[in-house]
């Protein structure tokens, strides 16, 4: 539903040329792939709810580039979006995800005993363990486009679903426009409160529209699994606790996410997926896994370390601030999480991160003892 | 030159709307009767109205007020022949509760029609914001004479300056909430060739956001001339910052005195200012540049967006009628101070911001005061308001600098 998109027939009236955007300045995987050409040709396309072409790319038209971070500029409304407009969304996924081709298969894999160690990450240096990843319900738009009696379906659909689940996942939902403010310092204390979106890179999209109408979080009572309804995407589940144990992290994740499914299974709304791009989710970045494993790790020798970013690489994850995406780094201390979203599954990412961490836990003692760690520098994985 | 995009060539007392559906055909209809309106293409809609009902319980601005279920119901299905939509218009007002000083407006229109096919929301709304005025029954009288303005020379030892804006829109495209990016740089086009041929004292130069050096940037930027993309949430929520900066930019004369915006919140905002207190000089350049900018569009088949109901058409229903704010720079360090000072300004029907514009705080006892009213009253009576009402309060001032006392004055009519 972006605004000013209002017809989709009515800017035909006008040359491809003339409405084609002024890209000159900017620097996103939008901006890379869309050519005059792929303008004209999507240009009267729309997905069955309405969505067009200047819906998809309005967040990198309006956002040239981000300083740190090549930006991937376009969002999906709906699961066809991915299909109807595959000639522009094609080249950016390739792009993004490591030369993944419109005919690559993508594995699912949400068996947690496939995981090998993760129970024993030092906590004297793993300060917190976390898997997140974004769930979208089948038969709905996503949160670009939604009206808001879809999103309040989406939300009414998930709490059910979720007031289902007992054992350790038995918890309770917060609505964000009916929490007392004692619910809502809670939330703030635990960290688990989101707030409207800020990011222009969001913004734009139209994600925050209505807020917060059919936004809200849902915790367990251990407060160890969480799911938000309705931010960037319809749902984010997050499984986190202090210290290092990664395994059980996982193995929460999976079941709890196992059992969610069962639930909007049920009701004949399972989540988007499908065997090319695995979990269909807002931002084409998250497709795949959608997953976002990490910990909070405290690293003060390795990180100024020369070859840090190199061995970052060559490990496959990526570092973050410990207040999450564009943020900074506080007192040595890192989030270090999967690279890959795409083209390996929620195993095989995980274990990276398993195996990436207790690499360079074992690297930041060696330098604590005034040691090299030359030797220890991984091949390429 | 004309392209497919219709626009008729009438005098601007002959009232034309037109719309253009599809293939180029042109409707020209009156649009007193809204049945003529021909309604744009179906609305995509899978819920029913009470599932999309906005949540406005709280809420507190125009469109909150008066955008009752019944209201929703009717108007959501509606589309004008753009294809804008009730949810678009009120987009801006969901997103925005209210304002922590001024109750906003809540809502903008897309395009010239909406006032038309949303007139149930909109003529509630413009009468709130519009001290009663009704659009269904009443005209708006434009008047541009600046002849008739009287002593429109202030005292310089209080007035700082002196500056009147309104805004334009090209009748045929659609507004910044709503338009496309062709339509955006067909506005640009548009103007910039009709200012292209000022002349004389108003001959001057155009300075696209997206093409200016850094020079001019600069210089722009310490003349207070640039403006930005905008920050504010009631703007942005609307859509209307879309592509920033593509097709925006800033004209203006040599001498610096007449200024013209781009595509920021309304296809063109006009700005006659300078320094001092000729408010008269100030109004008069005012008005012979508009008229003489009307006269280049219209040359090449265009025309302002305008009906007798509600004078010149803006995204904002705030800034109907005349959309034009008067005001001045003015010291007033003891009246400001004077518990009157609020009812005073009331009464004459003016409002004081501070001198970074709306929103802004007064710096020393340093105030921008400008008329409060906007649709309803002609250009020349609401200057005429201004200059009377700053004249009483430089009174005020010079009164209670001798030790004298003051009078609040009674009420104007609204």
């Amino acid at each position: 539903m972006p605004f000013g998109n209002t017809h989709n027939n009515f800017k035909l009236n006008f040359k491809a040329d003339e409405e084609y955007p002024d890209l000159a300045k900017h620097n996103n995987h939008m901006a890379k792939a869309l050519t005059k050409d792929i303008y004209a040709k999507l240009r009267d396309k729309q997905t069955p709810s309405g969505y067009t072409l200047d819906d998809v790319i309005q967040t990198g038209v309006d956002n040239p580039g981000h300083p740190f971070i090549m930006t991937v500029g376009c969002v999906a409304g709906d699961e066809e979006t991915y299909e109807v407009f595959k000639d522009l969304l094609d080249p950016i996924i390739s792009d993004r995800h490591g030369g993944y081709k419109p005919t690559d298969k993508h594995k699912t894999d949400l068996n947690f005993e496939n995981l090998k160690g993760g129970d024993d990450l030092d906590p004297n240096y793993v300060l917190s363990s976390r898997v997140r990843t974004g769930r979208s319900i089948k038969g709905y738009t996503l949160p670009p486009h939604n009206s808001r009696g879809e999103r309040r379906a989406v939300e009414r659909l998930s709490v059910e679903a979720l007031n289902t689940l007992d054992g350790e996942f038995k918890g309770k939902y917060y609505p964000l426009n009916k929490m007392t403010d004692a619910e809502q310092e809670q939330l703030i204390n635990d960290h688990f409160l989101f707030d409207k979106p800020v990011s222009p890179l969001l913004l734009a999209a139209g994600m925050a529209r209505d807020w917060p109408d059919a936004r809200g979080i849902w915790h367990n009572e251990a407060k160890s699994f969480l799911v938000w309804v309705n931010e960037e995407d319809h749902l984010r589940v997050i499984s986190m606790e202090k210290g290092g144990n990664m395994k059980e992290v996982f193995r929460r994740f999976c079941v709890g996410l196992n059992r969610i499914e069962e639930t909007f299974k049920k009701h004949n709304h399972g989540f988007m997926w499908n065997e090319h791009l695995g979990y269909v989710l807002t931002c084409p970045s998250n497709l795949g896994t959608g997953l976002r494993g990490g910990v909070h790790v405290k690293l003060p020798k390795l990180s100024t370390h020369p070859k840090f970013e190199e061995i970052m690489t060559r490990l496959r994850v990526q570092k973050r601030g410990t207040g999450g995406v564009d943020t900074a780094s506080v007192g040595g201390v890192f989030d270090i999480s999967n690279a890959d979203r795409l083209g390996s599954s929620e195993v095989e990412q995980v274990q990276l991160v398993v195996d990436g961490v207790k690499l360079m836990v074992e690297m930041e003692k060696k330098l604590e003892k005034g040691e090299a760690i030359d030797s220890m520098i991984p091949a390429q994985k | 030159m004309a392209n497919n995009f219709a626009r008729l060539l009438t005098s601007k007392r002959n009232v034309g709307i037109l719309s253009l559906v599809g293939a180029g055909s042109l409707t020209a209809g009156f649009l007193f009767n809204r049945e003529h309106v021909t309604a744009g293409a179906n609305v995509r809609r899978v819920y029913p109205a009470s599932a999309e009902y906005p949540d406005l319980r709280k809420h507190n601005n125009c469109m909150a007020s008066h955008l009752t279920p019944a209201i929703y119901a009717k108007l959501v299905d509606k589309a004008t022949p753009n294809g804008y939509t009730l949810d678009q218009a009120i987009q801006t007002g969901v997103d925005n509760p209210g304002h922590p000083f001024i109750k906003t407006v809540g809502m903008v229109a897309g395009d010239e029609e909406s006032y038309e096919v949303f007139a149930e929301l909109l003529n509630p709304v413009i009468k709130e914001r519009h001290n009663g005025y009704d659009a269904d029954t009443m005209t708006h009288p434009t008047d541009l004479d600046s002849r008739k303005l009287t002593s429109g020379q202030f005292d310089e030892r209080y007035v700082l300056s002196s500056r009147v804006r309104t805004g334009r829109s090209i009748r045929g495209l659609s507004l910044p909430p709503a338009c496309t990016r062709a339509e955006r740089r067909e506005v640009e086009r548009v103007v910039v060739d009709a200012l292209a041929g000022l002349k004389g004292d108003l001959a001057g130069k155009y300075y696209s956001l997206v093409s200016m050096t850094e020079e001019e940037q600069q210089q722009l930027i310490d003349d207070h001339f640039l403006f930005d993309k905008p920050v504010s949430p009631l703007l942005t929520c609307s859509g209307m910052a879309r592509d920033w900066p593509d097709a925006r930019g800033i004209w203006h004369n040599n001498t610096k005195t007449f200024l013209i915006w781009i595509n920021e919140e309304d296809h063109t905002r006009v700005i006659s200012m300078e320094k001092g207190g000729n408010m008269k000089r100030v109004f008069d350049r005012f008005c012979s540049g508009l008229k003489e900018v009307e006269r280049l569009i219209q040359e090449k088949g265009w025309e302002f967006m305008w009906n007798e109901r509600l004078g010149y058409i803006l995204t904002c229903p705030s800034n109907l009628g005349t959309g034009l704010r008067a005001g001045v720079h003015v010291k007033l360090p003891r009246l400001s101070k004077d518990p009157r000072f609020s009812k005073i300004l009331d009464n004459l029907r003016l409002q004081k911001r501070g001198t970074g514009g709306v929103d802004t705080a007064a710096v020393g006892s340093t105030f921008d005061i400008s008329n409060l009213d906007r649709l309803g009253q002609s250009e020349v009576q609401l200057v005429q308001t201004v200059v009377d009402g700053v004249n009483y309060l430089i009174d005020c001032e010079k009164k209670l600098e001798k030790g004298q006392d003051i009078k609040i004055p009674p009420p104007l009519k609204k």
